[in-house]
């Protein structure tokens, strides 16, 4: 790969820098889903290790060689030493996979007594809620790493975000979730009908066809279960939302680095560009923006030239002698790079005009590509060659 | 009018699925496109609430409503009509309050207190039979030439991941009420999701984690009594563009810069080295396109390609792919 140039001109995103900065405690690695969080995580972490830094990956959802790759073998929630990092400068990576069932049921048990949390846990609602409960992950991905920065273990911590369809769903859904547990119907759900309260008529009658709605829709157990269960979670709502408002204001922290990756694809810089706005809606730090799986445009020679040549050599006349034929042979395998070669070149400028509508709407971004790799990373020499091109090296 | 034979004749609802970002929504879209010929009626449905259909045939978001989005291929006469629908539980759960109970306008009211959140949130299943009801609806639908208000229904169905659950209607809905309406709503769902009018196909890219996600899929269906497979479809493969001998022997660096120079361009030897590379880059990835492809292979479904399109994928380029479909036989 000859040529380098960047498909934009935004100021360059230094990886090195943020990693090398003592004060970053925690990093975090956003984007719509599919793009390259998990992988950037990853490889941020095992950069940062290999360059002195006490490091903690938090993943979630893992590819499963890669996951096998950091020794990750079994969804045990707690990190592991990845074995393989070099130890030179005095740095270690400890990597986990979060489990977000197990890091609820944690929760149930520290904050509440053997019994009502037997009880919990036995719950049909409790075990909907916190296996399948859109946005249950991306809380939990915030207790956890509320938990391992309060451990005060590691120096660095590096947060993979789940899998979504948008990258808001990272901050929305603990939010989400909080206004679930505490809301109205909730409540209403756990007040009995001849409540003590100044309910007004009008109210009760609306509250009957809810319930009564609901029952014919779901069933009186489903309901049931639910009432039981908010019953006995009562006490902890408030150290619920207390915590997930701790866990959001660390990532207001000076000590906290966002780093947005994106595909160079119209949707999920579309999500990046809603993510940078945000962001900066919360003042949450913003370190910049990952463009991954770029295809370099490589050389000079543009498409239309190309494919020009290409046609140039296939309408040749054949001869029939054995030059003109080797010749002609030769002429095929050439024109068929050349169409390759054009195909790639009107990829590279598709994908720069994709970015370009990103990066002229936040110029200031700081910006760094990492090309796309022939094959999937999978194992720590992928991981480095991410995390060299994150950090500029030449590859 | 010649009826040429399809690999799913007798489909009439074609459930489309894969992993994030594979080209569900553009292959469900190009599938209905073939579907749509000899005056058949095809309704497109978009299951997770994304407005991805009203984006890729560049519309307005689509209103919760039945609207005819474009025509198929073909030539007078021959061609026919796409419909779209977008399904949001909300207007799903309204749509089933009216059906059985015929209360749509309390079901404005209770929506304005959540309740449709709050029912989706603590039966999550729910929203999943609201969906498959609507698309089974809308099959059973009376009406039209053949007696059918559709001939075929095309899915945009939630990814590889969560699709085993989403048709396992009656598993999902196990837990709710015992007796009632939603019941035998799941088990007529039910009865057109496990028959052989339903098969699910599969969309996959030729990398490492689609392609296991979709073998995992594959299996996880076949273990569900009734439920057909349908086939797997390879969307953005890039084609090779030498024969595999050639692409193998790698290329001929000095020869090619002789082409080069005979097609008039200028500094030959350096431009051959570097497409050389180009070249032997290619050969590796096909190399590794192959390896996926006999994993796909060995599951036994049928297999369709579709080329990875250099352009954004517009309308043209729709009825492009939905050509391919048909010349292999998938519509
Ligand atoms: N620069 C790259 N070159 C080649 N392959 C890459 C690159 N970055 C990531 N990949 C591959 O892309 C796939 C998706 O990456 P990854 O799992 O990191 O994405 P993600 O954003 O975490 O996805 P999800 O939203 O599903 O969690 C993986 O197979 C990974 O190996
Ligand atoms: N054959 C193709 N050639 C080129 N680009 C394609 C092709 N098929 C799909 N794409 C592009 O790939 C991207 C993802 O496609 P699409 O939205 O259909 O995937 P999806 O599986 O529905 O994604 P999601 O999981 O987010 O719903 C889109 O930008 C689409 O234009
Ligand atoms: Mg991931
Ligand atoms: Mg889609």
């Amino acid at each position: 790969m000859t040529s380098t140039t960047a498909l934009t001109d935004n100021p360059v995103l230094e990886a090195d820098r943020i990693i090398d900065d003592r004060r970053t405690r925690i990093i975090v690695c956003c984007g719509s889903g599919g793009v390259g969080k998990t992988t950037t995580a990853a490889a941020i972490g095992l950069r940062a290790a290999e360059r002195g830094r006490q490091v903690c990956v938090l993943t979630v959802d893992p590819a499963r060689r890669l996951a096998q790759s950091m020794g990750l073998t079994s969804l045990d929630n707690t990190p592991r030493l990845v074995e393989g990092v070099s130890e030179e400068p005095g740095g270690s990576m400890y990597a986990m996979m979060l489990d977000m069932k197990r890091t609820f049921d944690e929760i149930v048990e520290a904050h509440s007594d053997p019994a009502r949390a037997e009880q919990i846990l036995a719950n049909p609602f409790y075990q909907a809620l916190s296996s399948s409960f859109a946005g249950t992950q991306e809380y939990m991905a915030m207790e956890k790493l509320g938990q391992l920065r309060k451990s005060d273990e590691w120096d660095l911590i590096v947060v993979d975000t789940p899998p979504s369809r948008s990258a808001l769903d990272f901050l929305d859904a603990p939010e989400r979730l909080g206004r679930f547990l505490d809301g109205r119907l909730i409540k209403l759900l756990l007040t009995p009908a001849k409540a003590t309260r100044p309910f007004t008529k009008v109210i009760n009658a609306g509250f009957s066809v809810v319930t009564g709605t609901l029952t014919k829709i779901l069933g009186a157990q489903v309901l049931r279960d639910a009432q039981t269960f908010v019953t006995a979670f009562d006490t902890m709502f408030g150290g619920f939302r207390e915590r997930a408002d701790a866990t959001y204001k660390l990532l207001q922290a000076p000590g906290t680095s966002f780093l947005v990756v994106a595909a160079p694809e119209p949707d999920a810089l579309r999500e990046a560009a809603y993510f940078v706005e945000r962001l900066d809606a919360e003042r949450m730090p913003l370190a910049g923006l990952i463009l991954n799986r770029v295809h370099r445009a490589p050389g000079t020679l543009s498409a239309p030239r190309s494919l020009a040549a290409a046609e140039t050599l296939e309408s040749a006349p054949n001869g029939s002698s054995e030059t003109d034929s080797s010749q002609a042979s030769a002429d095929a395998v050439a024109a068929a790079a050349l169409r390759l070669h054009a195909a790639r070149m009107s990829l590279g400028e598709r994908e720069r005009r994709v970015a370009s509508a990103f990066t002229s709407a936040h110029p200031a971004v700081p910006v760094m590509e990492v090309p796309a790799l022939p094959e999937d990373v999978h194992d720590l020499a992928g991981l480095r060659t991410v995390g060299a091109s994150l950090s500029g090296e030449p590859q | 009018m010649t009826a040429r034979d399809t690999d799913w004749d007798g489909v009439r609802l074609h459930v489309v699925t894969g992993k994030g970002g594979t080209g569900k929504t553009t292959v469900a879209a190009a599938l209905a496109l073939a579907l749509a010929r000899g005056g058949r009626k095809v309704l497109l449905i978009e299951a997770e609430g994304r407005q991805g259909i009203a984006r890729l045939f560049d519309r307005p978001p689509l209103p919760y409503g039945e609207r005819k989005i474009a025509i198929g291929p073909g030539g007078e006469g021959e061609t026919g009509d796409v419909y779209a629908l977008a399904i949001d539980p909300e207007g799903a759960l309204l749509d089933y309050l009216q059906m059985f109970y015929g209360m749509r306008s309390a079901g404005r009211a209770l929506t304005k207190l959540g309740m449709v959140d709050f029912a989706t949130t603590i039966a999550p299943g729910l929203s999943d039979v609201l969906c498959t009801g609507k698309a089974t609806e809308a099959v059973r639908r009376k009406g039209g030439r053949n007696g059918h208000a559709y001939d075929a229904v095309v899915m945009d169905a939630p990814p590889t991941g969560r699709i085993g659950r989403f048709l396992n209607v009656s598993a999902e809905v196990s837990g709710l009420a015992k007796v009632g309406p939603i019941r035998s709503h799941a088990d007529s769902v039910a009865n057109v999701i496990k028959s052989p009018q339903t098969a699910v196909h599969f969309v996959c890219t030729l990398e490492e984690m689609p392609v296991q996600e979709t073998l995992d899929g594959i299996a996880e269906l076949r273990g569900v009594k009734g439920m057909q497979v349908g086939g797997v479809i390879v969307n953005m493969a890039r084609p090779a563009v030498l024969p595999r001998e050639e692409l193998e022997s790698g290329p001929d660096v000095s020869a090619l810069a002789g082409s080069l120079t005979r097609a008039g361009l200028h500094s030959a030897d350096e431009l051959a080295k570097s497409l050389g590379d180009e070249l032997a880059e290619h050969a590796r990835r096909v190399r590794l396109q192959d390896g996926q492809r006999d994993d796909l292979a060995e599951a036994g479904q049928p297999l369709y390609e579709l080329p990875l399109l250099t352009d954004a994928i517009d309308l043209a380029a729709l009825y492009r792919l939905a050509a391919e479909l048909r010349d292999q036989g998938a519509a």
